[in-house]
């Protein structure tokens, strides 16, 4: 499943973060990579971006970068 | 015999972090108002640093702009990253958000990666306290082998043990400590190893920066470390990066992965595990006010309303209050005038002190107000915040014209002003995003160009003004969106930069940074743009005056004596009686004489001429050479288009409202012309002030003269298809 699928107030783990270059290291130096656990707080009114939790902080990122990223572990 | 120490000893500390840990706040701390701001060579992104007397130690503390990775992908990343390498700071202060302790050692370990000084402040351990965190340092200094301390930034706690300890450490001689850093994987260990021994194999360890380093950013691919590497041994390099090339090879098929993603996976697993060792966290679920607060604020419904209401009043007290002093100032500036100009004789010298510098420079300073409050405006929604938080409610909405949801904030402002518009496009990240802003700011139709439309959409289009104006506004909006939307996928082109952006929680701003913050930014507005205005106004004054001989088609001075010696005799004449009537009719005689005086010689002036030269580019837009020239005169600052007008058609400021209306009329205008000369207005280059500003802000001139170029072309394009399409369809 896509992080993107993921509706507000769900939790998952990271499997994969796909995409490349600029967006894919730094979506991961950020500290969303694989086995970390992200919580989806909210999307923006416009239904893009995307609020999350991950490692204790917030970030946003747009819809269409979430999608790149693969989850797992949804409860 | 004792060494006698008359000047302190010069020590450079350098400050790194990740945006939103506190490092500003801390930097103000340590040096308050002794700063001083400007920017890194070349490019736009602030450098801070400042200078203070401390423990005997002549102390330089410089600000590095706050990223969360050295990694040389944004600009930021990479002066921060060159500051370290080629300055060599004696002791660099990693910042650390206690409170986000994982992410806040992604950049420490790899500040340590790099062999140089650096101990961690531990800031707002307040906070991550009331997050029911607790983090062990005295085990954490042990376990990365560097000293560690905490520090309370906003409660200015901590500061004076965090100087000491940094310059104890920049004076130790100890061995930098190699041993505790990131511990990758035995393949990439191994990679680096090979690398580092065939490097300083190859070049009888000359290198540039230290050799484990530079195996690991070769093995990571690094463009800039690759780069410098073959400028600094020519021969060597090509050898040592085609064997980093098989090496980086070998780990990609190794782990079916690049090398650097591993290298960023692993980095995270090493501070996992110092996290693990570190930080102990109690009840879990907390009551987190700024998550209730982001609730309101972001809401599906109510955000945007509230969005619009704080843009709202950011624009009613920038414009609005900032009205009052204006008109103070405005007011000093005349009293200044009027007492030099009592001074002065009158003659050339007079002209250029009063119209060109004293009018140059308060043309600048009225300015001020409203930049000084839009400043603390903006100060207020960073240091809270909400900046953040607007970004993510626009960013849908911006980045249709492929524009980050920072560039809201600036491109509305340029409404108001162009000035401050465009230094407000100092808050986003991206260079590309920061140019593309600052190029299409001005189509947004700022104030100073109201008075424009009013008068000629009042001339010509009466009930319908209204509409015009308002069509006219949406047309620069219109026109900024293509021109965004083309820039993109041509000037500026390339991946729009992604929205991975940290909302930090909401803070309470304090006062002295928001002031610092506000200050720095109207300091670099003040003596920047002072330097260019007064130039450019006195260029403009001197082909408005200029030439002087009086060789005009009818001798004014002669007409006013002989109105007076006629106004005289008939009052001798008259008596007492009728003295009133000719006293005002001689004064009306006189004043209209004086006028068509000052229109010829604007006329017969180096600006006139030009008009008159340039009016084939004008004339198929419909505009005579009166236009053109005020439009020329425009450049100074857009409302100069009316004065200038006034002056042309020989109408006062004094006289009822409407005169210059009936004036243009007069002269053969067209609601067509008049159109197609608003049209003009809106697009056409930017005022002097802005462009100072979009070259101040771009660092280049290239920028500003395409900036100028292109929209001059657009408004001379966009007004001859109204003209001459109107015309075709058989209006004006």
């Amino acid at each position: 499943m896509r992080l993107s699928d993921l509706k507000q107030g769900q939790k998952a783990t990271i499997a994969r973060v796909g995409g490349s270059g600029l967006l894919r290291r730094r979506i991961l130096e950020m500290g969303i990579i694989k086995g970390a656990e992200i919580y989806v707080e909210k999307y923006a009114p416009l239904k893009d971006p995307m609020e999350l939790i991950v490692k204790g902080y917030h970030i946003s990122l747009r819809v269409e970068e979430a999608s790149q990223i693969d989850v797992e572990n949804i409860p | 015999m004792p060494e006698i120490n008359v000047t302190p000893k010069h020590l450079t500390i350098a400050l790194a972090g990740n945006p939103n840990s506190g490092k500003t706040t801390i930097f103000n701390n340590l040096t308050g108002t002794r700063q001083k701001v400007g920017n890194w060579p070349g490019v736009t992104v602030e450098k801070k640093e400042g200078r203070i007397n401390r423990f005997g130690y002549d102390l330089t503390v410089v600000d590095l702009p706050g990223t969360y990775s050295l990694t040389p992908f944004s600009i930021e990343e990479v002066i921060a990253r060159n500051f370290l390498l080629d300055e060599t700071p004696d002791v660099v202060i990693d910042i650390i958000d206690a409170s986000n302790l994982e992410r806040s050692l992604y950049l420490a370990t790899q500040v340590r990666e790099l062999d140089c000084k650096v101990l961690f402040a531990l800031n707002m351990a307040d906070l991550a306290q009331a997050r029911g965190l607790k983090i062990d340092a005295c085990k954490m200094s042990e376990l990365l082998d560097v000293p560690v301390l905490f520090t309370v930034g906003n409660r200015n706690e901590g500061m004076d043990d965090l100087l000491r300890a940094a310059i104890d450490l920049a004076e130790s001689t100890a061995p930098l400590p190699r041993s505790r850093r990131v511990k990758y994987t035995h393949d990439i260990e191994e990679a680096v190893g090979r690398l580092r021994d065939f490097m300083l194999n190859q070049t009888d360890g000359v290198l540039p920066y230290a050799p484990r380093w530079t195996a690991i950013k070769l093995i990571e691919d690094d463009k800039i470390v690759k780069e410098r590497l073959i400028a600094a041994v020519p021969d060597a390099g090509s050898a040592i990066l085609e064997a980093s090339r098989d090496l980086r090879q070998h780990l990609a098929a190794r782990y079916d992965e690049d090398p650097q993603i591993v290298m960023t996976d692993e980095r995270y697993g090493f501070i996992a595990g110092i996290v693990r060792e570190v930080q102990t966290s109690g009840t879990r679920q907390r009551v987190d006010l700024s998550r209730s607060i982001d609730l309101v604020l972001t809401h599906r419904f109510f955000g945007f309303p509230i969005f619009v209401f704080f843009i709202w009043a950011m624009f009613q007290l920038t414009f609005t209050l900032g009205e009052y002093p204006v008109q103070g100032i405005e007011a000093g500036v005349q009293l200044i005038s009027e007492a030099i100009g009592g001074l002065l004789p009158p003659g050339a010298l007079r002209g250029l002190v009063l119209d060109g510098i004293v009018g140059g420079v308060g043309s600048v300073i009225v300015f001020l107000p409203n930049i000084l409050i839009l400043f603390l405006c903006i100060a207020v929604f960073e240091d809270t915040g909400y900046m953040a938080r607007s970004a993510f409610l626009m960013d849908r909405i911006m980045h249709l014209i492929g524009l980050h949801g920072k560039s809201f904030i600036p491109m509305l402002m340029g409404f108001g002003c162009n000035v401050p518009a465009i230094m407000a496009a100092r808050t986003l990240e991206s260079e590309k995003d920061r140019i593309l802003t600052i190029l299409i700011t001005p189509f947004m139709s700022c104030s100073a160009k109201l008075p424009v439309y009013v008068v000629l959409a009042g001339a010509f289009f009466g009930a319908r003004a209204g509409t015009v104006i308002f069509g006219l506004y949406l047309f620069g909006i219109v026109l900024s969106i293509l021109t965004g939307r083309l820039f993109r996928s041509t000037l500026l082109k390339g991946a729009d930069a992604p929205f991975v952006m940290e909302l930090p929680p909401y803070r309470m701003p304090m006062a002295k940074s928001l002031l610092i913050h506000m200050w720095d930014r109207s300091k670099i507005f003040l003596r920047k743009m002072g330097k260019v205005i007064l130039l450019g106004s006195v260029i403009i004054w001197a082909l408005s005056s200029f030439p002087r001989d009086g060789s005009l088609s009818r001798d004014y001075a002669a007409e006013i004596q002989q109105a007076t010696a006629v106004a005289e005799a008939r009052k001798a004449a008259a008596g007492d009686a009728a003295s009133r009537e000719i006293e005002e009719t001689y004064s009306e005689t006189v004043t209209a004489l004086r006028r068509l005086e000052k229109a010829e010689q604007t006329e017969n002036s180096l600006i006139g001429r030009l008009g008159r030269f340039v009016e084939p580019v004008f004339a198929p837009l419909g505009i005579d050479w009166r236009g053109g020239v005020a439009l020329l005169c425009g450049f100074v600052a857009k409302e100069i288009v009316v004065s200038t007008l006034g002056v042309l058609h020989a109408v006062g400021d004094s006289e009822a409202k409407g005169a210059l209306e009936k004036a243009l009329v007069e002269a053969g205008l067209t609601p067509l012309s008049a159109l197609s000369m608003m049209v003009f207005v809106l697009l056409y280059l930017p005022c002097l002030a802005t462009t100072a500003a979009i070259r101040r802000e771009t660092g280049s001139y290239r920028w500003m003269f395409f900036s100028v170029g292109y929209s001059t072309s657009v408004a001379w394009v966009a007004a001859f298809l109204v003209y001459q399409g109107g015309r075709l369809f058989g209006l004006g």
